[in-house]
Order: C-alpha cells, then structure tokens, then sequence
C-alpha cells in the first residue's frame, strides 16, 4: 500500500524537525518526506490539512489484562483503544496471570496480539519468578523469546541481595531492568502521607517509600554496568535523585505516568476511588517538579500507565478499590494540555511519547527519517471534546477524567504504514 | 472538598451524618439540644418517645462492635423505631457477595435509615452516596475517619460539666494515629470554639501533619496535662505492639498511661473520658478509671440521648421536603 499523507504539520522530534511537509509511505516505511521518490503513486492519500503528523506514541506502560484478567480487558479491546489514542507500541508489564516469566506467556501475547494487528505489543519479562522476590526469572530465555526488558511489574523485590543479583544477571545478558520504585514495607498504604491524609484517615504511603527504593538501588549500581529505567515517579525529591545519578554517568532514565502530571492528592476529596491510584497522587509541588523534570530531560518518557477495571473493581469503599486508572484514551489529549498549561513545548511533549520511550527501549521506533518503519499518529490538535462513555475505547472505564474538556484528538493511527485506527467524521461531543 | 456538604441538604439540613468536618456551630448546638431535652426519656417509667415510630432502622455492622452497637439500637427502641442489626463481618461479605450488593437487598426491605460501622475510611459516605435518596445514612465509625456520634456524646458530656467550651483546654492522649475517635473529636471541639486543643503521644502513634487539624502536639504527657480541663483517653489497640509502634503495653502505661499522680497535672475539677472498651493499666490505672473524676459510664448513658438526638434530626429532615418550614 502506497500513502501519502498531505499538507500536515509534519513533527519529528528526534530529528528536530517541525515543518509542514508532506510523508510518503511504502511497503511499510518512510519513502518520502516533501516530495515522493519517482514513479510515487498514492493509492491512498489522506488529507493532514490543520493537523499534525508526529511518529507513533510509545506507551512504556499499559496493561492489557490478557491473560488471566480477561474480565477487565483483552490485548483485542485495549490494542484497539492504543490504535485510536495514537499508540502504534506499547509495552506490557509482565504482572500478568500467569506471570511472564516463562517464554510460553510471551509468545501467547506476541500470538494474540498479531492476531488483532491494531498495535505493536512488547513484553516485558519478570524479574523474579512469579515475581515474588525470590528466584531469579529465566532472563536469557525470555529475552530469546523477545522481552524487550526485564521488570518487576509493580511488585518491588524486598530483599536487597535478590535485588542486586538480579540487576547483576540482567546485565550479563544486556537486559534493561524496568523498577517500581516503591518500598514493599513503607508502601503498606493507600494515599500519600500527609495532610490530606491525615485528615481522610487513609493510611499513607510516604514519599521516602519512592525515594528510598530509588537510593537503594542507586547505590546497588553504581558499580555495576547495567541500564535501570524507573517507571512511574511521584515525588519531586526522586527527580532530584535521578538528576544527580544521570549527571553521574549512571545509565538510569525514569518516566512519568500521565495522571501524575495533573491530579493530586486535593483529587481524593470524597473519597473519589478514581483517583486511587498506586503509586499514590502526591503533593502541588511534587506534580510540578515532576512537569519540571519532563522538560529539563530528567523524565523522557510520559506513559499512560493503563490500567483498565471492570465497574465493581472501582465500586466500593476506597480503600477496598483496585487502584488504577484507565489511561490511554486521554493520554494524547492530557499531554497536549501540558503544551496549553506552558509546562512544555509542543516538540517536547511529543518528543516524550516517541523517541524518548523508544531511547528507553533502545529501539529506533519513534521518528520519521527515511527509510524508518512508518509508525504515524496524525492528530488535530483543535478538536475540544469531553471525555464521556460514548466516546471510550477502552474497555476499562474507570478515569476520573471524565467530563474533563480536552483538547486535541487522534484522527489516523498508521502501523507500518497500515491505517489500523481513522476517526469517523463528526465524532465528538 | 466536596464530601463536607454532601451530608447537607440545600438548606444545609443535615440529611445523614458522616462527618463533624464541616459542619457548623449551629448544627452541633441543635443535636446538643436535643440530646439535652432526650435524656430525661430513660428516666421515665416508661422509656419510650414516639418520634420514629413506623420507621425502620438497619445496623450494618462489617466491623464487631458491642458498645457502640448497642447503644445504637437503645436509641432507635426508645424513639419506637423497629430496629435490625446485622453483622455483616460474619454474613454475606464473606460469602462473596459486594458491599453493593448487600445495601441493594436491604433497601429492598423499605428502610428509612441505615447505620454503618465499616473498616475502612469513607465506607460511610460511599454508601450515603449510593443508597436511594430517602434512606439516612448514620456513620458509626469507618476506618481511621470519623466516629460522628461517638464526637457528640463527648462533646455533650463535656458541655453537662464544663458549659463554656470557649474557655477549655482538652487533651487527647493516646493512639491518636489510628483513632478515627479522636479526629471526630478534634473538629467537634474546634467548631465550638475550644481554643487549646492539645494530643499527646509518641511520634509513633500520631498521623503526619496532625497540628493542621488545629491541636497542639506534645510527646511528654507532663506538660501536655498541665492545667487541662479534660482528658480524653483512647484505647490502645494489642495489635500496636505487632506493628513496631510500640515496644510493650508497659512501657506504654509508664510514659503515657494516665495515673491519679499525672493526674495531679491537670486543673483539679478536671474530668477524663474514654471512648471505651478500657484497657486497664495499658493507658489508664483503675483508680483513675474508676476514681471521682472519670465519666466514662456517664458518656456511654450520654451516647444514647446523643444518638436519638441524631436519629431524630436526620429522620426528620428526611420527612420534611426541603424548603417546608420546621
């Protein structure tokens, strides 16, 4: 299939290009940027006028719940929802049922995933086995099997020598290993620790939770040469940490999930299980730094951290709540809101959903020069809508982001240059 | 936030009662009140008003209680109400069945009024928030939140013997991190103008911030006490000791238990309370307990006047639609 795609703002943020040029797309790459090589016929041409063409999103954390939560989502429902919120990869945390840590899981993913087309699905190996924090994962061969990293898929090793070894094995085989810097036994909570806390009596969880675990592991590898991408920070005092370890010459990059850049503690108010969230939402300050941290190149990744529910897993006391928030659907458009809010340029944000997880990952997905995989996200950034049920795509309904009015909206989601996701005209609220 | 008026009607009428937080002066005088004109109700020959008489009311209890429990359904006898209790700790929860679920059942049964005692914090307002609009919902402690009522009869003890809240000093001594008890009973003090709050205990057991609810903080109970009007003391839980927040129940009762010496430190027509169930020579020595000074029988006849004054007030401006004049 031969595309062109026309008269859009074409934004290449790894190639530090922002221009209005036309992509011409063959075979499933870049065969052109400006004007087509010889003999180009488009048998497709897709009209980008007042949008913008960017390389497709990179979402370094989503769970898809498949297999063994098949009530909650599928790798069907939720690549479907990646495609329509512009997300061409994402990469899932091995914490599910059961457990990837054995190549058999892997390839049942890679299977279902193929199947549906509508989104490239990386896996993430355990760490540990069962990820329990115990024995090491068969690491060599989950990643023969195409882990693209090891990770402890949100259940933080306690025991600092199972840690170390760990770290130790997955660099022999040149693994990166993805943390959830968390402290098993400070993270006992629902909310961050502090005022509003206090004064909901919700047990917290205190930032030294995050921070501790991040030093701990800091001092772990400083002598060790292996590559550690902390996912999910929180607090403003972890970004000072990973500054310090990066102006070190540590090889430790961190992302930030999506809802951590706008909500914060004040959010829980009514005991509103929506924002129960793990990590905890933290303080004004801390979202801020974190924002800060984006754009000085501390954080080079925003992620969704999707994690789709079932009504009745958000339908109880908070504390009895799953915690967890159905992020992709309004990942693009609460990104671009950083953009309106001046915490970061346009180039910048986009930077950070494309070659900066793709940096983490060490693939080169992500940009748009010749010859590339053509990964496209074509958006209009003018479209105001408001997050309402008819207009989902996960299956996981749980956000409190409903009602929210954003801006900003998906209209072509390309993979390898097939168009897996179009907007239907007139769709909005 | 928004959880303070949702137990408010538009004409900020208390419609169920989760939360002292929030509410006004005005409002906790009018459950003082009426508390005040219910307690002569038990001394009569026959105990009983015929306020709720015809209406149903439903303890869901998903956390054991007897005290508080009992005091509850008292109430609701004594204003004729029919009264159900359910301890759902050893029922349908465990069966499977949701928190939902189980409030769908028995608001299928045409109840008016439902009070809940729940472990976690907000499971009051979170089932306010979901059973149909003509059902008060009676918080009787969820979590480390709020204990509403258990707020009230303190505060109405305190007002039978100290009435000018406006010139006390109360302290609060104990395991204020886990007491939901005492949280309630630090807005109820700061809405009715008791300017020196104080807590007192180790930093172990108190929450992060605990001066922004508007006490003073003390970890050495001598000065803590000096010259204080009232003591409260709060139950310590065994399971502290487990938790590494405490090293022993002795060390407890030596630094922070309230003995007849340390309470030579407080004024000396000082009155201590209890919210019950004591743990004797853990945080108070039975001399003190039992001595002239305490009131803690005095708070559990009280509880029962404080929760038919709220029955009744919540009951009511359920019955009225809004905007009827009283």
């Amino acid at each position: 299939m031969r595309t062109a795609i026309c008269d859009g703002r074409f934004i290449d943020p790894a190639n530090r290009i922002d221009t209005l040029s036309d992509v011409f797309i063959a075979d499933g790459r870049i065969v052109g940027l400006g004007h087509p090589p010889d003999d180009f016929v488009a048998e497709r041409r897709i009209n980008a006028q007042q949008q913008i063409v960017c390389p497709g999103l990179i979402d370094l954390c989503a769970r898809l719940r498949e297999p063994g939560h098949e009530h909650k989502a599928t790798i069907a429902s939720e690549t479907r929802a990646a495609a329509a919120a512009g997300v061409t990869t994402l990469v899932c945390p091995p914490d599910t049922d059961p457990v990837i840590d054995e190549p058999a899981v892997v390839e049942l993913i890679r299977r279902r995933a193929k199947a549906t087309g509508k989104a490239r699905v990386l896996t993430l190996g355990a760490l540990t086995q069962g990820l329990r924090g115990e024995r090491l994962a068969e690491m060599a061969a989950l990643k023969e099997a195409g882990c693209i990293g090891i990770s402890d898929g949100g259940y933080p090793v306690s025991n600092t020598l199972v840690l170390r070894r760990a770290l130790e094995y997955a660099a022999t085989f040149d693994l990166t290993v993805f943390l959830t810097p968390l402290d098993p036994h400070l993270a006992l909570g629902i909310a961050h620790e502090g005022p509003i806390a206090t004064r909901m009596g919700l047990p917290g969880i205190a930032a030294a939770a995050e921070t501790g675990a991040i030093a701990r592991t800091l001092e772990l590898i400083r002598e060790m040469d292996v590559r550690v991408h902390f996912g999910r920070l929180t607090c403003a005092r972890s970004v000072e940490l990973i500054a310090h370890a990066q102006a070190d010459g540590l090889a430790v990059t961190a992302d930030v999930a999506i809802h951590q850049l706008h909500l914060t503690e004040l959010d829980l108010a009514g005991f509103d299980s929506r924002c129960h969230v793990r990590p905890p939402l933290r303080r004004a300050q801390d979202r801020d730094a974190l924002r800060t941290g984006l754009a000085s190149g501390v954080i080079t990744a925003i992620c969704s951290d999707h994690q789709p529910h079932e009504p009745d897993a958000k339908q109880a006391p908070f504390g009895d709540t799953e915690p967890g928030i159905a992020g992709l659907d309004t990942l693009l458009a609460l990104s671009l809101r950083l953009v309106d809010e001046q915490a970061l340029s346009l180039p910048v944000v986009l930077e950070r959903l494309t070659s900066g997880p793709a940096g983490i990952l060490s693939l080169d997905y992500g940009q748009l020069q010749i010859g590339a995989i053509a990964d496209l996200c074509i958006f209009d950034p003018a479209i105001a809508w408001r997050a309402v049920r008819p207009l989902w795509h996960s299956q996981g309904q749980n956000s409190p982001f409903f009602g929210w009015e954003l801006q900003g909206q998906v209209t072509h989601t390309l993979l390898a240059g097939q168009v897996v996701y179009e907007r239907e005209r007139g769709q909005s609220s | 936030m928004s959880n303070t008026h949702f137990q408010l009607d538009r004409q900020g009428r208390l419609l169920h009662f989760l939360t002292i937080e929030g509410l006004s002066r005005h409002h906790l005088i009018e459950i003082l009140d009426t508390a005040e004109s219910l307690r002569g109700v038990a001394e009569r020959r026959v105990k009983k008003l015929p306020t709720l008489h015809g209406k149903t009311v439903v303890n869901l209890f998903f956390e054991a209680s007897t005290r508080t429990r009992t005091t509850f359904e008292l109430a609701a006898k004594r204003l004729s109400a029919d009264v159900l209790t359910l301890n759902i700790a050893t029922s349908s929860a465990v069966k499977g069945e949701s928190l939902l679920d189980t409030l769908r059942n028995i608001e299928a049964m045409q109840c008016d009024m439902f009070v809940v005692r729940h472990e976690q914090s907000g499971a009051a307002e979170f089932i306010a928030r979901h059973v149909k609009p003509h059902i008060a919902v009676l918080n009787a402690g969820d979590g480390r939140h709020a204990h509403p009522t258990q707020a009230m009869l303190d505060v109405f003890t305190i007002r039978r013997h100290k009435p000018a809240f406006e010139n006390l000093q109360v302290a609060i001594v104990g395991d204020i991190l886990h007491s939901r008890v005492a949280r309630s009973l630090i807005h109820a003090l700061g809405i009715l103008g008791v300017p020196d709050i104080r807590v007192i205990a180790p930093r172990t057991l108190l929450p992060v911030d605990v001066e922004k609810l508007g006490v003073r903080v003390f970890h050495n109970p001598n000065p803590g006490l000096r010259g204080v009007d009232v003591i409260v003391m709060l139950r310590l839980q065994k399971e502290r000791m487990a938790g590494a927040l405490l090293p022993s129940e002795d060390e407890f009762f030596q630094r922070y238990g309230l003995t007849e010496e340390r309470l030579t430190l407080a004024k000396p027509d000082a009155i201590v309370m209890h919210p019950g169930p004591i743990n004797r020579g853990v945080e108070i020595d039975s001399r003190v307990a039992d001595g002239p000074r305490s009131v803690v029988l005095e708070q559990v006849t009280n509880g029962i006047a404080a929760r038919m004054a709220i029955m009744s007030i919540t009951l009511g401006n359920h019955a009225r639609p809004a905007g009827e004049a009283l």
